[in-house]
């Protein structure tokens, strides 16, 4: 069950046309534009409502710290999916993923708080983050790549999932003692040791040092993929799969590994999260940064380098949809609605991407003068 | 006795009744399918057909009666497929990652809209059982199959319906012959567009009925993504049953069995006067997990998906 054949074409939204690198750009002012007629249908003041959501998002040095501080998971989760749509898996499951990898991390450093020097068990609780992320990622990337299962279901489904797992760990087994014992049994974990805090730069922001892991990572996964034998092997699974298995690629271990990795960078989004901004795992921790995250991807056209700005126009977004929220009382919803045009808007450009290339190649071969002959016949 | 007799017609009324938002939206997407459009958006016009026809129908927003509520849906259902109609079909965009946009816009505007215009909880009486003569009071029977509202008999009427369309009319087989060839269909004068535009409109007002069904004849409340994924569940029964009606009324039912499994626990509790300690969370997996096991097993399906799946058409210019 492949009903993704086509999915190649997705990649060359990234082709080397100045044109198509504005497209997204002019998806989200689409989308914008569309979000302010939602906005005064409903008698809200659109101009009043952006404005907040700017002025939210960059009016100080405060809230430029809370954008970055937004962009840091962001940015890790948009790395892993462009990974994984690069190999030409649809990763829907960056929510499940980050999740998965936030408690694992939660529950290593909680297990191991006080029996391992500080620094090492800082460094390994992201390890088991990440690595538990993979896990997850794996799943369906196995079934993919063994049973041909499609991976937008399975991805999904796996979120599903890994929020009942969360809700189940977080009101029993990993519950914080404090809660039972005040009888209030909030779900949530216990605080993490101090050991694995990733430092604050800024306090009293939260600003915290998790940014420069998410910048290096985008560094490393662009040289990965662009610079290495398997950055190759799974650019070109996700360009043409028949080619890729001319070619002598085995198929299956490349797109199980995609997902793997985009799994592993979501994992380490959940780790960051929790070690650096709540120090402790809650019921409604991080909800929508593994959406968010496919949004940030495509708009950074799917570089990892690109979701740079990309994530710190989106964590501006989100920020900004809570001052608009509290400031002139539009739901932040709102925000999950106009990411929601923006990725219909960014996978609608594609055509006209396309039909420039063609009209460029054809404009090329009527240069020649044999194409000019049958034009002309 | 009685008891047991009590407990098993209760289940198969609640398999029945939590069937009906995933037959009408699965049914509507396998006619998309057929025709060769993936409309992964389910999930989002599923929300906004929920929240549409429960502020319909609520005191909160206009009091009209749920047929009202019905039309709502299936109008802003219809013109969310239009839209992805558009997307799939015109602008040949991809059609996995468009539905997922779909999906987020729907969960985005179905929330903004309850907090907006509902500003908290939203109830109604909606759909009521229709209680026929002689038959509702018959033991078993009459709690199991008599004493359904309206909408749980629709769509499991539309089975039947739906294999009649696609087998019997001259629509379905253009459908059928749009998602097998569309080239082939093409030059015996079928439109591909146009057969298309009308399988993922017919699709997406299908799913705006499914949320209705949920939030004005199931649970008749909305709350944020009260869907729950049960839109890629719908659409997933679709590879279960091979893209036919029957099957995936097959799956349906096995589907909404295991989505009520708590409500099974509580019953048998009940009856034994015992406490069976399952973690509710670990239950409300079990479907999900069913999911992704069947789609495994559904692998043999793959010789009868329709040919042009997720193809955009181009036509060739002459």
């Amino acid at each position: 069950m492949s009903p993704m054949s086509s999915r190649p074409r997705l990649t060359r939204l990234l082709g080397g046309d100045p044109v198509a690198a504005l497209a997204p750009l002019v998806a989200v002012l689409l989308a914008l534009s569309v979000g302010a007629i939602i906005l005064l249908a409903l008698g809200k003041n659109p101009i009043e409502a952006y404005s907040a959501m700017i002025n939210g998002a960059f009016g100080d040095d405060r809230s430029l710290f809370r954008t970055l501080t937004r962009a840091t998971p962001l940015l890790l989760v948009a790395i892993g999916i462009c990974v994984a749509f690069r190999g030409g898996m649809i990763n829907i499951g960056a929510e499940g993923q980050l999740f998965i990898g936030a408690i694992s991390a939660t529950a290593f450093s909680l297990a191991l708080s006080g029996r391992l020097p500080g620094g090492l068990l800082a460094i390994l609780t992201l390890i088991v983050g990440a690595a538990a992320g993979a896990i997850w990622g794996a799943v369906p990337g196995i079934l993919k790549a063994r049973f041909d299962v499609n991976e937008i279901l399975s991805t999904v489904m796996m979120n599903e999932i890994a929020i009942q797992l969360l809700i189940y760990l977080l009101s029993g087994p990993m519950i914080d003692p404090e809660q039972v014992k005040l009888g209030t049994r909030v779900p949530q974990s216990s605080a993490l040791p101090e050991d694995v805090w990733l430092g604050r730069l800024a306090p009293p922001s939260q600003i915290h040092i998790g940014l420069f892991i998410a910048l290096a990572m985008a560094v490393i996964v662009y040289a990965l993929l662009w610079r290495t034998t398997i950055g190759y092997r799974i650019r070109a699974v996700g360009e043409n799969r028949d080619a890729a298995r001319y070619a002598g690629i085995s198929v299956p271990r490349y797109l199980a590994l995609s997902l793997i990795l985009s799994g592993a960078l979501a994992g380490l989004a959940g780790a960051v999260e929790v070690t650096g901004v709540t120090h402790r795992m809650v019921e409604g921790f991080a909800v929508g940064y593994g959406f968010s995250g496919i949004v940030v991807a495509l708009f950074g056209r799917l570089h990892p380098i690109g979701a740079v700005p990309s994530a710190i126009l989106f964590g501006a977004l989100l920020v900004g949809a809570d001052r608009m929220q509290r400031t002139v009382q539009v739901p932040s919803a709102t925000i999950i609605a106009l990411q929601g045009l923006v990725v219909v808007f960014v996978v609608s450009s594609e055509i006209w991407v396309r039909r420039r290339s063609a009209r460029r190649q054809v404009s090329a071969a009527e240069a020649a003068p044999v194409a000019r002959q049958e034009a002309s016949a | 006795m009685t008891d047991i007799v009590g407990v098993i017609s209760e289940i198969v009324r609640l398999t029945l009744l939590f069937a009906t938002p995933f037959l009408f939206a699965s049914l509507g997407e396998v006619f998309a399918q057929r025709s060769g459009v993936l409309n992964l958006g389910v999930e989002g016009i599923m929300l906004m057909g929920a929240f549409f026809a429960i502020f319909v129908v609520s005191d909160k927003g206009l009091a009209l009666s749920p047929w009202a509520g019905v039309l709502a849906a299936l109008i802003v259902g219809g013109l969310m497929g239009l839209a992805m109609a558009f997307v799939s079909v015109t602008l040949q965009a991809q059609q996995g990652i468009s539905g997922i946009g779909f999906t987020l816009f729907g969960q985005g505007m179905s929330s903004l809209l309850f907090k907006v215009l509902a500003g908290g909880v939203i109830t109604v009486r909606g759909f009521q059982p229709i209680t026929f003569p002689v038959l509702s009071g018959l033991p078993f029977f009459g709690t199991a199959l008599f004493q359904h509202n309206i909408l749980v008999y629709i769509a499991f009427a539309l089975v039947p319906i739906s294999v009649w369309v696609l087998n019997r009319t001259s629509f379905g087989l253009q459908v059928r012959a749009v998602g097998q060839n569309p080239a082939a269909a093409d030059s015996v004068g079928v439109s591909v567009a146009r057969v298309r535009y009308i399988t993922v409109t017919l699709g997406g007002m299908m799913a705006g009925l499914a949320g209705a069904s949920l939030s004005i004849a199931i649970t008749n409340v909305f709350q944020e993504n009260m869907t729950a994924g049960a839109g890629f569940i719908a659409v997933a029964l679709v590879y279960f049953g091979a893209w036919s009606p029957w099957r995936v009324m097959g799956g349906a039912l096995l589907f909404s069995a295991a989505s009520i499994l708590q409500n099974f626990v509580q019953i048998f509790n009940s009856l034994r006067g015992v406490t069976i300690n399952i973690p509710p969370n670990l239950l409300i997996m079990v479907p999900y997990v069913l999911i992704i096991v069947v789609l495994i097993f559904a692998r043999e399906r793959k010789r009868v998906e329709p040919a042009a799946l997720t193809k955009p058409f181009e036509r060739e210019e002459g």
